[in-house]
């Protein structure tokens, strides 16, 4: 085990994949010459040749496209957005090709492809650059939706996504590729999608908690640690498939539940969460689920603005007091 | 065998611009000109082609005709469902363009697939119960009119969005230069997918990257209702591809060996040096858009026009006059053909509805954990 950084954890995963299967090409804009607008692509270039490591155009549509056709005849593509901000161009090759050809094609074209990048709140570039479109993703039937909190699941859950026979959305926080952690070095070390993880163990309260809010979770576990409260941090690691299961058996033992995400709270996933919950868990529970997520405004540029847009540990702190009657 | 008009001789105000400050393009004339040029009598062909290809080619092109009537008839009757797009007038496109490459090469067009479908090897059996929304369909009856699937003919789909194949066709061309492949990728689409952006960015990567795709600009000269010249600012598409200096063509798609003759240069071009081609094939679709069309968008007078150049009527006599088919053998043939749409229906009218279960099926190829998709109906 060695400590790395996220990116670098991600770096290895693809570096891995792609020499394990020839199939496998990475494609996108500064993937190559520039090593990645934020080195996660550092060095293939040079051990894997411009076959395989392709700079493209400022075409989203086009090169998600691309890569989805030539997903249906075989190949293993990893297409970069530079920010998931600009995969929105790209979301009618996403959503009506790839999510969908599958199914409409009667099960004759599956397509193994993994779009992904940074996504989420970024640092002061406003509006159209951080974003968490999760949620949009997460809708469509036919995609798979992962987004990792720590390192080794970002090596581990890439390295299963890039093998995956399915189309997979993988969104890196782009405030965490400098977190470190310790990783494996072992090159068939892979997670599963699907499968939570339960970051801290407790007893009285459990956060729900992923990508940039997990550790936010753990911080204020910490501090309600102090206050006598003991929670459990689950991270579903994966929105789609969902572990619910996971996420239940703790709210079975806890009774008490708080959902946070730094995503708008409309229609998001964190809603989709307390539905479940509260279909499936209700009598367990001893008070309403709780959620906390980003506001319900477009990100401002404003620091101080910025900073109350995205929820905090104070909040998720306040949230587990709430639903704890403290 | 009367002239072919353009548009934009017809069109009123193209290439009028008042004071706008718009550089003038391409003068109407330069369409109709081009049209000329390109107008050489089929006649000529015939002698490079051996006498069974052109029947062949003949006999695909009276069976999508009738197929598609047929498909008419049963929508009618309330048998298929949702849209359905007619391939009538636009036949020799599909069939004189697949003439022209192998069985291993692979084709990507648009919701009007019916005709490529079957230019590409999938049985009428098949796509129509497809059309019907049988089990007994190419895709399963699953995809419907508009998605037509063939994995063994490497048949790669109707597509829906309109414009949406084209990057996946340069996918696929680019997958068989990554492979080291001879393959070559036909892309067919209408010219109102030329408006949409991803035609712009695929034939920029595919001449970038040098991929064996050759785009085949069906232009039957209306985007649904609304005719080139209201929706296309410069309408010469064949000169669109110098913008990426892609080799290009334009094409009579009345004539099915002219369409066959300039595919075959360009699949030339795209299988010895991976380079693409955009071919602009001027055509006419004689039914509305879909068979929900009314039509007030174009008068009779127009498309009668057009019908006199209908290219399997062109086409049939070619052929007598060559005298490689005579009447006989024609009303033989047109039978045979009658008879195979036929049983085209009778197998989609017995083919079984797809299973209930099928709704869950083909959602992914890797299955996911249970309990993380909802997989039942939510009324159980």
């Amino acid at each position: 085990m060695a400590v790395i950084t996220m990116r670098e954890a991600l770096n290895q995963a693809i570096r891995e994949e792609m020499l394990r299967d020839p199939d496998v090409f990475l494609m996108g804009e500064e993937v190559a010459e520039y090593q990645g607008a934020y080195k996660v692509t550092k060095g293939l270039l040079e051990q894997l040749g411009p076959k395989r490591v392709i700079d493209t155009p400022i075409t989203e549509l086009g090169f998600a496209g691309l890569g989805v056709g030539a997903a249906m005849v075989g190949l293993r593509p990893i297409i970069e957005f530079m920010t998931f901000n600009f995969s929105i161009l790209a979301t009618d090759q996403i959503i009506n090709s790839a999510a969908k050809m599958l199914y409409m094609s009667g099960g004759q074209f599956n397509i193994p492809i993994v779009f992904r990048g940074p996504g989420g709140s970024a640092f002061q570039v406003s509006s159209q650059h951080s974003q968490a479109l999760e949620s949009w993703f997460a809708y469509f039937p036919g995609l798979k939706v992962v987004m990792p909190s720590t390192p080794a699941d970002a090596k581990g859950l890439l390295k299963t996504s890039i093998r995956d026979d399915d189309p997979v959305i993988f969104i890196e926080q782009e405030r965490m590729y400098g977190n470190k952690g310790e990783v494996s070095e072992d090159p068939e070390f892979t997670i599963p999608l699907g499968l939570a993880d339960i970051k801290r163990e407790g007893a009285d309260a459990t956060i729900v908690a992923r990508s940039l809010m997990v550790p936010l979770a753990l911080k204020a576990a910490e501090e309600l640690e102090k206050q006598g409260v003991s929670c459990e941090v689950i991270d579903p690691r994966t929105i789609r498939p969902l572990d619910i299961d996971t996420i239940l058996e703790s709210v079975k033992k806890t009774n008490r539940v708080v959902v946070a995400e730094e995503s708008h709270p409309f229609c998001g996933v964190a809603a989709e969460i307390s539905l479940e919950i509260m279909e499936r868990a209700f009598d367990y529970l001893d008070a309403p689920v709780k959620r906390v997520s980003g506001v319900d405004v477009p990100m401002p540029y404003a620091k101080n603005l910025e900073e109350l847009a995205i929820p905090g540990v104070d909040q998720l702190v306040a949230a587990v007091r709430e639903v704890s009657y403290m | 065998m009367s002239k072919q008009t353009a548009p934009s001789e017809t069109s009123t105000g193209s290439g009028e611009k008042s004071g706008t400050g718009v550089i003038d393009q391409a003068p109407p004339k330069a369409v109709a000109q081009q049209l000329k040029t390109v107008k050489q009598e089929q006649k000529q062909r015939v002698d490079d082609v051996d006498r069974e290809t052109l029947i062949g080619l003949y006999r695909q092109m009276l069976l999508v005709r009738r197929f598609e009537e047929k498909a008419a008839e049963a929508y009618s009757k309330g048998q298929i469902g949702g849209f359905c797009h007619l391939y009538i007038g636009q036949e020799a496109v599909a069939i004189g363009a697949i003439s022209a490459i192998r069985p291993d090469d692979y084709v990507l067009t648009s919701y009007r697939d019916h005709g490529h479908a079957i230019a590409k090897g999938i049985s009428p059996d098949a796509v129509m119960a497809e059309l019907f929304g049988k089990a007994g369909g190419c895709s399963r009856g699953k995809g419907g009119s508009m998605h037509m699937f063939d994995r063994k003919a490497n048949f790669m789909g109707g597509h829906a969005i309109v414009g949406g194949q084209i990057p996946l066709a340069t996918g696929v061309a680019f997958a068989s230069k990554y492979k080291g492949t001879d393959q070559v990728t036909l892309c067919f689409f209408g010219e109102a997918a030329v408006n949409q952006g991803a035609f712009h960015e695929s034939l920029n990567m595919a001449q970038l990257w040098k991929l064996p795709c050759i785009y085949i600009c069906e232009n039957n000269q209306y985007g649904m209702g609304t005719s080139l010249d209201r929706a296309m600012s410069f309408q010469n598409i064949a000169e669109k591809a110098s913008a990426y200096e892609i080799a290009s063509e334009f094409v009579d798609g009345m004539d099915v060996l002219a369409v066959k003759e300039a595919t075959a240069r360009a699949v030339e071009r795209a299988r010895k040096d991976y380079r693409p081609t955009l071919i602009e094939v001027r055509t006419y679709r004689f039914m509305g858009h879909s068979m929900s069309d009314p039509g007030s968008y174009r008068t009779r007078a127009e498309i009668e026009k057009h019908q006199e150049r209908d290219p399997i009527k062109v086409f049939s006599s070619t052929l007598k006059e060559k005298g490689i088919i005579d009447d006989a053998a024609l009303a033989e043939m047109e039978k045979s053909v009658r008879e195979e749409v036929e049983q085209a229906l009778r197998f989609a009218e017995e083919s079984p509805q797809p299973d209930s279960e099928e709704l869950f099926t083909n959602v992914y190829a890797n299955p996911i954990a249970p309990g993380s998709q909802r997989t039942k109906l939510s009324n159980e």
